[in-house]
């Protein structure tokens, strides 16, 4: 173990008041200038506040106990608010637009230099100097609010870097971004590190995009412990891996790779042993059937003032399938999830609704429509619509307003009529032990959004649509969502979500769609729209690749054919 | 280099303000409508070619919507309530006079000229007031003003900016969360269909000031050089007080001007004395701060010039019933000046 860190944790623990729990416990780690360290731990474990240690704001900010030191650059963070390690630090939370202070991107960046109290000359300079490293030559001017997601983000990354802060500070900064955007700002945070040697440390749920970029990494435990190691260390026995990790375990690498690039040097026997005996493409998700049309949309557009953004969508979704659309940040998604299901802006086309046969009737209340007659979820009530067509929002914290998640649960079973414990048990299946006295606001993001679909999914909606349902969710919860998902498409329900999760669409999409500035661009298989596409493969694809073969369980099982 | 080349010249907020109070000056001395009226379309004039693109330029019509608002109600309350008197009479309305116990006011009754003149008069003058401080604003970013106040308000500032973001924001959450609320199907008691709406919109409210909040304590807000924290309070304090002392002693003929006129003035050097220490304790700068140059001069010499021209011209005789007043037309060209001066540049 080296002390010669820019960042050092010594016995560090953390309590967060009125709560016994440990956040985080005897965590000693010592991170060296200029490299990338990677945080990672399953949802709910104490990721942000071990970045907040970093720059004080735990506990100046948040309050709770801190027992041990953290020091930066030899400043103890327990006797320096974060005001007084703005020079040396620099943080961006997890929602980077909820951070900014001013209205122009200019202004933005100069922010952080006015606070330290820099000359005007100075400030100039380094704003020049940070637009050309994070490339914002674009849209210097712009109004923070016009920004794209990536932009923001970058935007973000860019305010903190004017003031020089050898230590970067991420939460999840990708997490919002589709896969383009992504390595954008991936490619800026490693030119920080190879060309500036600034150190950052960063929490990241989707391994499978940073891996091959991380020096080291800290795994944070449910019960507050964290381990510090290299990249192969770590993984060796992470319960959280990306797909080219698991897929190096199950063909006995060792090390196990963790870049596409280390994993295709190996790739090739496995390659040669699943051509052997994999004559056509696994079938699509075993015995799910294609049902009969349940929803169809004809020349559905949607306007925002003078903003296309939907222009003439058509398409049909079929009950027994997973749908997934897919696309750069606003390319018009969630417009076409709010716009089918009726309460979000129509500006031409139309959306009907078919009884489908091996939908499951309503407990009660809702009238049936006569068989294939279509109908308008946007001419139904609410009361009526949600046992027809339900919608999981970008931010399903909106939706909840009781004191406890119990009482939201008896809520959504009398609003649908559904019986008692409908929806309480639909939430045990995909947040198993979630205490039903939980205040909703104290839940983890993937908690609160595991509660918001067992809500909507208690009166059995014929159609299900999820906007972005993925962020902030581990693998484990990814998993649970996709079984639930899949149970639900083999009962009957057609399932359209929108999502930027690669890895994900791969396990549970039967069908994909990738919209393009409100036109819809492709329309086809899962298999042959991501094996297709460089920039939506999946990393098995990508190993693989001729192979028709998106997941690790997928390798496995053909695997097992064969032997 | 091309970025900077098309960024906007603004002009000095300070600059535009300074004239909008010295066209508020002049419309209180004005002698009647044509005068107030010659004054507003200057105003409109200056407004609709100077203003930039912000939110807060697009909200000049309200502004002249609310002025017509003024006179409208300052009429209809003469022609319902208002003491009828003066010189020919346009509408003959039945007088109904109130029972004593009502104070013995008359409804109705007949409308004359003169009356009427004087109620669009003194109607349109406090609407000319709401217009020049319209104009101010319109003319002005909000934003940029208060980032030119001293530095010992700097802190003050940045929070009334972030206040003033909030308030959009928290429109638009109420909308998305209406909307979400929708999507859960159940009709909701009226009760329930408040707390429903107002909890996730507070929250969400609540949430946000605290991460904008640990943002700027991040980026260093509020780095302060230490000492002097004492001081600037007492001087502070004493500032006040003589302020309230010395405009109450002002204000009250009966207090001796000796007594007023020292306080008046201890209490503003306590106030300049006390902002200079905190200056110094804030390290706070600017970036690209407003230049003020020969464009801002003029303008304020605009404003200065109008509001004297309207002194002499209130000074010089009897004004016409209608208000006419040859000074004060020249007075409406001096306020036009900005126009050419915005325009060159």
């Amino acid at each position: 173990m080296t002390h010669h860190g820019i960042v050092l944790f010594d016995r560090v623990g953390f309590t967060y008041q009125d709560s016994p729990r440990h956040v985080l416990r005897d965590v000693t780690l010592a991170i060296p200038e200029g490299e990338l360290c990677l945080v990672i731990g399953p949802t709910g474990a104490g990721k942000s506040t071990l970045l907040q240690l970093v720059n004080g704001l735990a506990p100046h900010f948040t309050g709770g106990q801190l027992t041990g030191t953290v020091t930066v650059d030899g400043r103890d963070t327990s006797t320096h608010p974060p005001r007084d390690l703005a020079d040396l630090v620099g943080f961006v939370g997890q929602d980077p637009a909820a951070g900014f202070v001013t209205g122009r991107v200019d202004d933005e960046l100069a922010y952080g230099m006015e606070q330290l109290g820099l000359p005007d000359g100075v400030m100039r300079t380094r704003v020049e100097e940070v637009i050309d490293l994070m490339g914002l030559e674009g849209v210097r001017l712009r109004p923070l609010s016009e920004l794209s997601a990536g932009e923001q983000q970058r935007v973000a990354i860019a305010s903190v870097l004017t003031s020089h802060p050898r230590v970067l500070v991420l939460d999840e900064p990708t997490s919002a971004l589709d896969p383009t955007g992504a390595e954008e700002v991936l490619a800026a945070i490693l030119r920080l590190v190879h060309d500036v040697g600034i150190t950052v440390v960063m929490a990241e749920q989707r391994l499978e995009r940073v891996i091959q970029y991380a020096d080291s990494m800290v795994l944070v435990a449910k019960d507050g412990s964290a381990r510090w190691g290299s990249p192969a260390e770590i993984l060796e026995d992470s319960p959280l891996a990306p797909p080219v990790v698991d897929l190096g375990r199950l063909a006995g690498w060792i090390p196990a790779p963790l870049s596409i690039r280390d994993a295709r040097r190996l790739a090739g026997p496995l390659r040669d042993r699943l051509d052997a005996h994999l004559r056509q493409p696994p079938a699509d998700h075993g015995v799910r059937v294609r049902g009969p049309v349940a929803l169809s949309a004809e020349g559905l557009r949607v306007r925002y003032g003078t903003v296309q953004a939907l222009a003439g969508i058509t398409i049909a979704l079929r009950a027994g399938e997973v749908t997934a659309v897919m696309g750069r940040n606003g390319s018009g998604k969630s417009s076409l999830l709010w716009a089918l299901q009726g309460s979000g802006v129509r500006s031409g086309g139309g959306v009907l609704m078919y009884d489908t046969s091996q939908s499951p009737a309503p407990p009660t209340g809702a009238q049936r429509a006569p068989r294939r007659a279509g109908i308008d979820p946007a001419s139904l009530s609410p009361d009526e619509a949600i046992h027809r067509i339900a919608l999981v929002p970008q931010s399903p914290s909106d939706l909840l307003y009781l004191d406890s998640v119990g009482a939201e649960c008896r809520a959504a079973d009398g609003a649908v009529g559904a019986a008692a414990g409908t929806a309480s048990a639909l939430l045990e299946r995909l947040a198993p032990g979630l205490p039903a006295s939980r205040h909703p606001r104290d839940l983890s993001e993937g908690e609160r959004l595991a509660l918001v679909l067992a809500i909507q999914l208690a009166g059995r909606p014929a159609v299900l649509l999820l906007d972005e349902p993925t962020r902030g969710l581990d693998y484990d919860a990814k998993r649970r969502l996709g079984d639930v998902l899949g149970e639900r498409a083999a009962m009957g329900t057609a399932v359209l979500l929108s999502s930027h999760d690669v890895e994900f669409v791969a396990r549970v999409a039967d069908r994909v769609l990738v919209l393009a500035r409100g036109e819809l661009l492709t329309d086809g298989t899962a298999r042959d729209v991501l094996t297709a596409s460089p920039s939506f493969a999946p990393q098995v694809a990508r190993v693989l690749r001729p192979l028709p073969l998106l997941t690790v369980e997928e390798v496995a099982a053909a695997l097992q054919e064969g032997s | 280099m091309s970025a900077l080349l098309s960024q906007p010249a603004t002009v000095h907020p300070l600059a535009w303000w300074g004239w909008a109070s010295g066209m508020a000056i002049a419309t209180t001395r004005s002698p009647g409508v044509l005068s107030t009226g010659l004054l507003i379309a200057a105003l409109a004039l200056v407004v609709v070619t100077c203003r930039g693109g912000s939110p807060f330029a697009r909200a000049f019509p309200a502004y002249l919507a609310l002025a017509a608002t003024v006179v409208v109600i300052r009429v209809v309350f003469y022609v319902l309530v208002g003491i009828k008197g003066g010189t020919g009479v346009v509408l003959r309305l039945p007088s109904i006079p109130l029972p004593t116990w009502a104070g013995g006011i008359e409804l109705l009754g007949p409308v004359t000229r003169s009356g009427l003149l004087s109620a669009v008069s003194t109607g349109l003058a406090l609407g000319a007031l709401l217009l020049c401080f319209g104009a101010a604003i319109a003319l002005t970013d909000p934003q940029r003003t208060l980032r030119s106040l001293p530095a010992s308000l700097h802190l003050l500032g940045t929070a009334t900016v972030i206040a003033m973001t909030l308030a959009p924001q928290l429109v638009e959450s109420w909308n998305r969360v209406r909307k979400a609320q929708g999507l859960r199907g159940q009709r909701l008691r009226r009760a329930h269909a408040v707390s429903a709406t107002t909890f996730p919109v507070l929250q969400d409210a609540l949430e946000r000031s605290l991460k904008i909040a640990a943002s700027m304590d991040s980026r260093g807000y509020a780095r302060l050089r230490s000492g002097g924290g004492r001081g600037v309070l007492a001087l502070m304090v004493a500032a006040l007080l003589g302020a309230a002392l010395g405009t109450y002693a002002l204000m009250d003929g009966t207090t001796p001007r000796w007594l007023s006129i020292p306080l008046l003035a201890g209490g503003a050097v306590a106030a300049v004395l006390g902002s200079a220490i905190a200056s110094r304790r804030i390290q706070a700068t600017r970036f690209r701060p407003d230049a003020w140059g020969a464009r801002e001069t003029l303008i304020l010499v605009s404003g200065a010039a109008v509001a004297a021209l309207a002194f002499v011209g209130a000074a010089a005789g009897t004004p016409t019933a209608a208000g006419w007043s040859a000074v004060f037309l020249l007075g409406a060209v001096a306020a036009v000046i900005p126009i050419p001066a915005v325009m060159a540049i």
